[in-house]
């Protein structure tokens, strides 16, 4: 616990729990896909019903296994470009332990059927307060490095890291403000539309700060590490951080088009989710780019193949979304299958990939080897995640359209053409196609475990001595350099 | 909370909404360098973890353009459109407005199809082929969820093509009810009927109307309490279709016909509720829809 060194045991931690909740969450996934096909698989027993499971699968997928790649990957990049140890001491313990006990209470609540019926903020006000309790520690945690730092210029991973951090801390505090009626019941502070929009204003900013602004700084420190390159421009990187900051925020309302939501507060949402394609895909070129000179690398290293291939999928979905934030095309795509192809291109191909990527660099440099027990099955999980993923979101989309032209289609006099449970009828064979690819990803996530769990055994639990500064990188370097 | 009525709120909102925008346009201008010919791009000279540095290439050319583009397509929008706190927008587009307009639409064009059944008798309606298929399809896309897609209905929604009916099978009764809703209420008789001995006995008579197996004791004990019953079901539990009280002695239970079912029906009471579509589906439709649901359980003379 010396001063002169990193602290990887958190980082170890949380990474091993990564890939563990990302276990749990696919496979609450998988199994939910397949009761879409196959609704007996409920069994008639309530807490395996899909209306409880569906928001166990997200609330492990995103805050489980994202958080906890976030919390790895954020604690190892601010300590590294920091030079400094974790600030905070026994603050850095409580964040990871306080983590873990919200997802076992998700775990055990949400089955149970405790909600707040507040998509991706299900979960009760005691753990709501928990979450509050371990995010503050966080910050405390990750601004304090920044803070004791010992080069003058903030990498610029950690501006996006913060930005996450402080947003989040924001958007769950103010949505989370609830009425408690007893220890697992409660009600919103906020009322009817105004609701439903501080909800969506959350509900959008969990997707652009959680999932987005955290993971790029994800990709800032893994890329150029990988690709062994500096990145691409500056000059991009601040224009797109603050691009993205200014407009993020405002494109919530795009979830409630032609609803009780005034207009002028939908037209908003869609005009910044059109200006959102630009700084979102500023994110894309600058981490593409970076592989400038060394693209032969991409042909054998399959880190990077993750890293970049999570890239594309990013500037896909950044280009879909803008897209369907559109009235005339959201007037097609909203309530259909597509809006859920669209969640898991970015779920899955930006956010699974991306972390993924970062936790095979991550991995042995904390059991102290030089790569991962066996590359060859990284090279495998590659393929099977891509294979699932493309399987997974081609069929959405197919589906998602179908249901849309399906339920708008009228006869000559008026009625309609096809009945809902038609359309329903109609989308079976695109929900088996997607259980395939959702139990593809999932097989991917256990051959990653073998190949962590090999590589732990083969290797030891290291402590990293912190490096020298590089000269003219100091405290002491001019502000312009 | 406050509803945020005050004017000041319009301006505020506005003012962000371009505060914003222009922000956007402002990074973009004021990071706009372009490259020397021949001038190669260095780092930017700040170095952190050992090896890692960042070039300082300028904006994409095509990437700037794709951003002005976006930005001036948001500005010449909220020009249109409502956005821009209480201003209108040139257009004065609503979706309130587009709503009643594709409505509007859509009656000049389906009305005339519906309008040649409107004085036409239910039954004849109902021997139109034509009128069938559209009050299937009606049926299909309204009713189905409740009553099935075969109109035989489930636990709690009546089944359509049996022949019984709640509040009368007559072709004015069904549109009454397709029109304006019916809402069933029993209420609670546990009390009545003397609490939870009297419950069972009189349920056991009740099995005991349909010729369903009981206890034969606690029937006839059970026969007295019936009085209670009779307001509404009628001293021979044959029902009452003005009050959409159930025939008890048909063996037809929409909500279950067991001796728990019943009991806890007496005990507790219920309210079932069929929704009006008076103002939904207009009185047109639900005419063609009256006669199609009258027509399932019509047996075609000569068919037998």
């Amino acid at each position: 616990m010396s001063d002169t060194q990193y602290n990887y045991k958190v980082v170890r931690q949380f990474a091993v729990m990564t890939v563990i909740w990302g276990i749990v969450g696919m496979l609450v996934g998988v199994l939910i896909a397949a009761q879409l096909a196959w609704p007996a698989l409920n069994f008639d027993i309530p807490w395996l019903s899909y209306g409880r499971l569906r928001p166990l699968h997200t609330n492990a997928v995103i805050f489980a296994f994202g958080g906890s790649a976030l919390f790895a990957t954020s604690y190892y990049a601010v300590q590294r470009t920091c030079h400094a140890r974790l600030f905070g001491g026994p603050l850095v313990a409580f964040t990871f332990w306080g983590w873990q006990v919200v997802i076992l209470a998700a775990a055990i609540t949400l089955p149970l059927g405790f909600t707040s019926a507040k998509e991706y903020a299900e979960l009760e006000w005691p753990i709501d307060i928990l979450i509050a309790l371990v995010w503050v520690a966080y910050a405390i945690v990750f601004f304090g490095t920044i803070a004791t730092r010992k080069v003058k210029h903030i990498y610029v991973a950690n501006w996006f890291f913060g930005a996450f951090i402080l947003t989040v801390a924001i958007l769950h505090i103010v949505n989370s403000a609830a009425v408690p009626a007893g220890l697992l019941k409660s009600y919103s502070a906020y009322a009817g539309v105004q609701d439903a929009m501080v909800q969506w204003w959350y509900g959008h900013n969990a997707v652009g700060f959680f999932l987005t602004a955290g993971f790029l700084g994800m990709m800032y420190y893994f890329i150029p590490k990988q690709a062994g390159r500096p990145v691409y421009s500056y000059r991009l990187s601040i224009v797109h951080f603050w691009a993205l900051i200014f407009t993020y925020m405002w494109a919530g309302p795009h979830h409630l088009h032609y609803t009780a939501l005034p207009d002028w507060a939908q037209s908003i949402g869609m005009i910044f989710s059109l200006i959102l394609l630009a700084p979102s895909w500023g994110g894309m070129i600058n981490g593409i780019m970076t592989l400038s000179g060394a693209w032969h690398k991409l042909r054998t290293d399959p880190i990077l193949k993750f890293l970049i291939v999570s890239l594309s999928f990013y500037g896909m979905s950044t280009f879909e979304g803008p897209m369907m934030s559109i009235k005339t095309v959201n007037a097609l795509s909203h309530y259909t299958d597509w809006t859920v192809g669209h969640v898991h291109s970015g779920a899955l191909g930006w956010v699974a990939m991306i972390s993924v990527g970062s936790l095979y660099y991550l991995l042995p440099r904390l059991f102290g080897r030089t790569e991962m027990y066996s590359v060859r099955a990284i090279t495998l999980h590659f393929w099977i995640t891509t294979i699932g993923i493309v399987l997974y979101i081609a069929s959405m989309w197919i589906a998602g359209v179908m249901q849309g032209l399906m339920w708008r289609a009228v006869n000559e006099d008026g009625t309609l053409t096809y009945t809902f449970v038609e359309s329903v009828k109609a989308t079976y064979p695109y929900y088996v196609i997607r259980l395939v690819g959702g139990t593809l990803v999932f097989s991917g996530m256990l051959v990653m475990a073998w190949n962590m769990v090999k590589t732990i055994t083969a290797g030891k639990a290291v402590e990293a001595t912190i490096p020298p500064v590089a000269a003219g990188s100091g405290l002491d370097a001019p502000a312009h350099a | 909370m406050s509803d945020f009525t005050d004017g000041f709120w319009s301006l505020y909102v506005a003012g962000l909404t371009l505060v914003s925008i222009v922000a956007c346009a402002v990074l973009l201008t004021i990071q706009h360098k372009k490259r020397a010919p021949g001038q190669t791009v260095d780092t930017t000279g700040h170095e952190w973890d050992e090896d890692l540095a960042e070039y300082n290439n300028p904006l994409p050319k095509w990437w700037m353009w794709l951003f002005w583009i976006t930005i001036v397509f948001g500005l010449v929008y909220l020009a249109l459109y409502p956005g821009l706190g209480n201003f209108k927008g040139v257009l004065g587009w609503s979706s309130t407005g587009q709503y009643k307009a594709e409505q509007a639409a859509a009656d000049a064009n389906y009305g005339p199809v519906f309008q040649k059944y409107a004085a036409m008798e239910i039954p004849a309606i109902a021997a139109d082929p034509k009128a069938k298929v559209m009050g299937e399809r009606l049926f299909l896309t309204y009713c189905s969820q409740c009553h099935g897609s075969d109109a035989r209905g489930a636990k709690g929604y009546p089944n359509l093509a049996d022949g019984d009916w709640l509040w009368g099978g007559e072709p004015q009764a069904i549109l009454a009810t397709i029109l304006d809703g019916r809402t069933g209420v029993m209420p609670p008789m546990g009390a009545a009927v003397g609490g939870p001995e009297g419950v069972k006995e009189v349920a056991n008579y009740v099995l005991s109307l349909s010729g369903a197996a009981h206890d034969a004791k606690l029937a006839e004990a059970g026969k007295a309490k019936f009085a209670a019953c009779a307001a509404c079901h009628g001293p021979e539990a044959k029902g009452n279709p003005a009050l959409g009280a159930p025939n008890l002695t048909d063996g037809i239970w929409l909500h279950g016909g067991s001796l728990a079912a019943i009991s806890a029906q007496i005990d507790q009471g219920r309210t079932n509720l069929m929704p009006a579509h008076k103002d939904f589906l207009g009185p047109e439709r639900s005419r063609i829809l009256a006669a199609y649901v009258w027509g399932l359980s019509q047996v075609p003379a000569g068919a037998k």
